[in-house]
């Protein structure tokens, strides 16, 4: 059976919940071979292993932190050479979709981003996208090339399928662009304890409705109570009420979990751009007008002030 | 010392419009009004301010590369305060994907002279976000791109990228492409001043010829993706809705029961 590549997010080893649903969708087009890069990059195998990746290529020079990008398509690129797949999937991160678009440039290729669904096809694989803020799906696939494809969180489920997963050092030479661009100083972003806002089975978001970042603790006590993420619309991450990171919409974060409850939220285009796609919507807003009223499965119109702090009350309660 | 800075900017169909497909399965852009893809704005602001804080001689060059109506983003972009504008336009370019776009860009912005290159984080229809990495590809310059904050001196750029895990303080030496996202600043609005000097800035059209690009590297026959189908979304199934009477919070949590989320 043909080979698929599978890029692996990582920090320091543990490998994010993204990658372990591309296996599974890479099982469906080919034998999954992963390719894991930077530090840590050796602790990967178990959980690769467990998922269904049958080798796994891993490189741990220090220029992948050091510098922007360019590194990790090197490295991408000497794994095309090596393996020869009939795929290759990243993850839809930003940083994701600008390795897999240089990669596809280089090696002739076309490439998609942001596939919320992929199954084999007689042309290749075939890649299901969203797209004008989900008002529309499109199917397509790449026709030149080994496709390059990077698919979005919550796309696929994960599935425990072991696998070899043999170790193998990737040999990477370094081009001359790889340290055009250096990263002089990280700083990580502080974990909150709660879910990953794009991993997460729940989210729980506030808007301009919560009318100040103090309030913003009735969201946070809401998500809480179901062990949710949080997240915010652009106005109240504008306001300075919540941080970007937990933008939903065009410019933040894409979501797509199980629940999506929005709270002080009219709706906009380009915050359903980054929530549409949710199975199941809930929303509370004082305004029966709000288009947000168009996408739920349940709406209550009040007063969020009223309806979440009892909303959360009668979820602890319930759950005991 | 001088410095050019071109800026890209896309022509896009209106968000909030009804978007749709043409029959050819490209983006449908005559029933739609058009406008300068919002989040390119953002790009233009930050080269009129990285102009206004140089001692430099600074030049802003907008670039597009679309139909004849792209004209009006460029416009714009003249009135907002850039110097002057290209637009490639060529019948052959229709359909084309990322790929070929960032090829015709990369042709241009060198042909145009270049010490900076400054892209939006991602167009508001395609939204790939992927041009500005491809065009540094192509250029082979570095990238610097999804910068919240950006700034020029001597020779060399830095910009904070904000991402998943960490935020980033990157650093290149120019030339270079730099891509900014809407946390970069908000762009101004076109003065009356501005609107009426840009009437009178220079907008060079270049096509395919001009550029030494053939017709087969280009256009939806020639794209590296094909769309096999496009269909609209399903309408979601009406929900129900409830007036808070005082028991709307357990009201809802009672659904949420009942969908096995509580
Ligand atoms: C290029 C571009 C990109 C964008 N990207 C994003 C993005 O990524 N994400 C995003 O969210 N937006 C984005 N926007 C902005 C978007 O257009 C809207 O402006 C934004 O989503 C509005 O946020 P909101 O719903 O919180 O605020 P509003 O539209 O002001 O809505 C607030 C809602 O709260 C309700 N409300 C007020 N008080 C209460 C109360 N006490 N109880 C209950 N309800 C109450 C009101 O009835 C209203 O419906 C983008 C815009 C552009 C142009
Ligand atoms: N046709 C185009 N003409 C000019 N600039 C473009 C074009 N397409 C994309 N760009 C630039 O590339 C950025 C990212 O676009 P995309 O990768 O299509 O999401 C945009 O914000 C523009 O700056």
């Amino acid at each position: 059976m043909a080979e698929v590549l599978v890029y692996v997010d990582h920090v320091d080893g543990a490998v994010r919940k993204p990658t372990l649903e591309l296996l599974t969708l890479a099982r469906r087009v080919g034998e999954p071979v992963a390719v894991a890069l930077g530090n840590g990059a050796g602790d990967t195998a178990a959980a690769l292993a467990e998922h269904g990746a049958v080798k796994v290529l891993t490189s741990e020079a220090a220029e992948y932190a050091d510098y922007l990008v360019v590194p990790k398509v090197d490295a991408l690129q000497a794994a095309v050479e090596q393996v020869s797949p009939a795929a290759v999937l990243v993850p839809s991160s930003a940083e994701g979709k600008e390795i897999a678009a240089r990669l596809a440039l280089r090696i002739g290729s076309g490439v998609i981003t942001d596939a919320v669904d992929l199954e084999a096809g007689d042309e290749g694989p075939v890649a299901t996208q969203s797209v004008f803020a989900a008002a529309f799906t499109t199917r397509s696939r790449v026709s030149k090339g080994t496709p390059v494809i990077t698919v979005k969180p919550n796309s696929a489920a994960v599935e425990a399928a072991p696998a070899a997963g043999a170790v193998e050092e990737l040999s990477v030479s370094f081009s001359a662009a790889a340290t055009g661009t250096k990263v002089t100083a990280r700083t990580p972003r502080e974990s909150t304890g709660r879910p990953e806002l794009t991993e997460a089975a729940i989210v729980v978001s506030g808007g301009r409705g919560v009318n100040g970042a103090e309030n913003f603790g009735i969201i946070e006590a809401l998500a809480d109570s179901l062990g949710a993420a949080v997240g915010a619309s652009r106005a109240a991450v504008d306001a300075g009420w919540y941080p970007h990171t937990n933008q939903v919409g065009q410019t933040g974060k894409s979501v797509s979990p199980q629940l999506y409850i929005a709270s002080g939220i009219s709706g906009a285009i380009q915050h359903r751009a980054g929530m549409q796609t949710s199975k199941t919507i809930v929303a509370v807003n004082k305004d029966a007008e709000a288009p947000i009223f168009d996408l739920v499965d349940y709406g209550v119109v009040g007063d969020l002030f009223d309806v979440v702090p009892q909303l959360t009350e009668e979820i602890k309660a319930r759950k005991g | 010392m001088s410095l050019r800075i071109v800026v890209t900017v896309k022509y896009v169909p209106d968000a909030t419009g009804d978007r749709h497909f043409a029959d050819d399965l490209t983006v449908d852009r005559d029933d739609v009004d058009g406008l300068l893809s919002e989040l390119d704005e953002y790009a233009v602001e930050q080269a009129l301010q990285i102009s206004e804080n140089s001692d430099d001689d600074v030049e802003i060059t907008v670039l597009t590369v679309g139909p004849e109506d792209a004209k009006d983003a460029l416009r714009k972009a003249l009135s907002m305060g850039a110097d002057k504008a290209i637009h490639v336009e060529d019948d052959d370019l229709h359909g084309t994907d990322a790929i070929g776009t960032s090829l015709v860009l990369a042709k241009a912005v060198e042909k145009a002279g270049y010490d900076l290159v400054i892209s939006g984080m991602a167009s508001t229809d395609g939204t790939m976000g992927v041009v500005p990495a491809l065009l540094a590809e192509r250029l082979g310059v570095p990238q610097v791109t999804l910068l919240s904050e950006v700034s020029v001196e001597d020779g060399t750029v830095k910009g904070r990228r904000d991402g998943d895990a960490a935020s980033e303080q990157l650093e290149a030496s120019l030339p270079a492409v730099v891509s900014v996202t809407d946390q970069s600043g908000e762009a101004r609005y076109p003065s009356f001043k501005g609107i009426m000097a840009a009437k009178k800035k220079p907008v060079q059209s270049w096509d395919l010829s001009d550029l030494d690009i053939d017709e087969d590297e280009v256009g939806l026959e020639n794209a590296y993706t094909v769309v096999e189908s496009a269909a609209e979304r399903p309408a979601r199934t009406a929900g129900t809705i409830v007036k808070d009477e005082g028991e709307g919070g357990k009201q809802l949590a009672a659904f949420l029961a009942e969908r096995k989320f509580v």
